[in-house]
């Protein structure tokens, strides 16, 4: 600007007035910034930049030039390369084209869509079913539509974080109880004051340490208090309960549940999310619940492996046979080596690893690496009471002889780490 | 109950979570004085919720920062 020239539109500024330093708004990530520079100075390749160069089957890929084993993938059930699902995929691409540009109320809404929703009908056996575009936006949409001003949401602390977020989008008194505690949750729904209304929120298994939740419990006291039941069963469709529809379903109580979450990304082997129920009015949902209107709909190829994939997993008693095995050798192994688990007995097909802290937690992990073993590394915020871990999810397709070579792979780099 | 006795009841349930003998005041702040964690926090809302038979939601925990704001919360909820 040239001197001597004062703009009408602007205030007089002194020559000498002092400029406030502007207050970078990523200050806050700084602890963040540091813990993970300070990870990878201590020269652990990043755990969490890893790249799949080339995926090979549901259980091997490329990683860094190595061919992995996969322990951390959730895909239960293998069915990321049946070939089946493969070639409903292609052929939606052929004849419905990439995407459809469009959410599902205006011109999102094809063929495809409705298929699956009918298998997901069928495969839970009830009245309705919604697809959403990920896991994370049916929980968010649910809860947050469902669960208005004035009314309590009760949940498990441990929850997911898209049953969090779906309690911050929405407006309800949000009430968390203790993990699985029945007497804290029972205490807590006995004092919200009278007629105002009540969801409880609770998950078949939890992810983080691959534990079951008393379900008959549970659901049976929040019947007793008149509230309204959704259970997120991501990590249990397909192999969990006699037609695979999850822990409510294992322990009898999937008919006193109003509302099933569930996810194309794990057993299904895509990715996408949904909500089954019998209420009457669900499907209402589909004009009022955000997060399923402003949004574009899952591509046509989704669609058609989900549901291909979904009527393939109504019959695969013979596969979940062999996970429940992988699953029981995987625990029992790492118990007998020494290893500190999440659970005393296997519950389901995660088997965590509790690790002494993050750093040897990042170094085991980057040992089983280079054994040629993909595990997650959790941390928190992520993992309950600040816990790091390293978290094994089982495959229907691991062989027996690969569970074994896994093994081989924990003994040797927890012996090289320290931890056994 | 009034508040000298609400705040005499929640200086006992205070006092396992008070691991660094912090001296409590109202303005006391539980974050950044006591430095309570999440975990900490679930736990002891959960023992002044059964000790004075009341519920404090999340909701309500967010305009909660200090010693005081929490004796003045428990009040207003067992007024009713």
């Amino acid at each position: 600007m040239s001197e001597g020239v004062n703009q009408a539109d602007r205030p007089l500024v002194s020559d000498n007035a002092e400029v406030a330093a502007p207050r970078d708004l990523f200050s806050k990530f700084d602890e963040v910034i540091h813990t993970r520079e300070t990870l990878l100075a201590s020269g652990v390749e990043d755990p969490f930049s890893l790249v799949m160069e080339r995926v090979l089957s549901p259980t091997r890929a490329v990683c860094n030039g190595r061919d992995t084993i996969l322990l951390g993938t959730y895909n239960y059930m293998g069915m990321t390369f049946d070939p089946d699902v493969i070639q409903a995929g292609k052929d939606a691409l052929d004849n419905y084209g990439a995407g459809t540009t469009g959410s599902r109320v205006l011109n999102g809404t094809y063929a495809g869509h409705k298929a699956v929703e009918e298998a997901l009908k069928d495969f839970y056996a009830m009245d309705h079913a919604m697809v959403f575009s990920t896991g994370y936006q049916a929980n968010l949409g649910i809860i947050s539509t469902i669960a208005g001003k004035g009314d309590y949401i009760v949940l498990d602390i441990d929850s997911h974080a898209s049953i969090w977020d779906g309690c911050a989008l929405g407006n309800a008194e949000v009430v968390p109880f203790k993990h699985n505690d029945i007497v804290a949750m029972d205490k807590r729904l006995g004092r919200i004051p009278e007629g105002a209304g009540k969801l409880v929120v609770l998950e078949g298994v939890y992810s983080m340490l691959g534990d079951v939740a008393p379900l008959k419990e549970l659901v049976a006291v929040a019947r007793k208090h008149g509230a309204m039941v959704l259970v997120d069963e991501a990590h249990s469709m397909g192999f969990i309960g006699e037609h695979g529809r999850g822990v409510a379903e294992l322990q009898g109580v999937i008919d006193d549940v109003d509302f099933i979450i569930g996810t194309f990304s794990k057993s299904v082997g895509t990715v996408g999310g949904f909500c089954v129920s019998n209420h009457p009015k669900f499907e209402i949902m589909r004009l009022v619940c955000r997060p399923y209107v402003f949004t574009a709909s899952l591509p046509p190829s989704v669609v058609a492996t989900a549901c291909t994939s979904i009527r393939k997993l109504m019959h695969g008693s013979n596969k979940r046979a062999h996970l429940w095995e992988n699953s029981k050798r995987l625990h029992g192994g790492l118990k007998g080596m020494g290893f500190t688990l999440g659970t005393e007995e296997p519950q389901s097909a995660i088997v965590a690893v509790i690790m002494p802290d993050l750093e040897r937690g990042a170094a085991m992990w980057e040992a089983l690496l280079y054994e040629g073993l993909y595990v997650n590394l959790a941390r928190p915020p992520a993992t309950p009471a600040g816990m790091t871990l390293l978290r094994c999810s089982l495959c229907a397709e691991h062989s027996s002889e690969e569970v074994e070579t896994i093994l081989g792979m924990f003994g040797r780099a927890g012996k090289a780490v320290g931890i056994i | 109950m009034n508040r000298d006795e609400v705040d005499s009841s929640i200086r006992a349930l205070i006092e396992p979570f008070n691991k660094k003998n912090v001296e409590i005041g109202d303005d006391t702040t539980f974050a950044g004085d006591l430095e309570f964690d999440s975990l900490t926090v679930m736990d002891f809302v959960a023992a002044i919720e059964d000790e004075f038979d009341i519920i404090i939601s999340m909701n309500q925990q967010a305009e909660i920062e200090s010693y005081g704001d929490l004796v003045d919360a428990v009040c207003e909820l067992t007024e009713g």
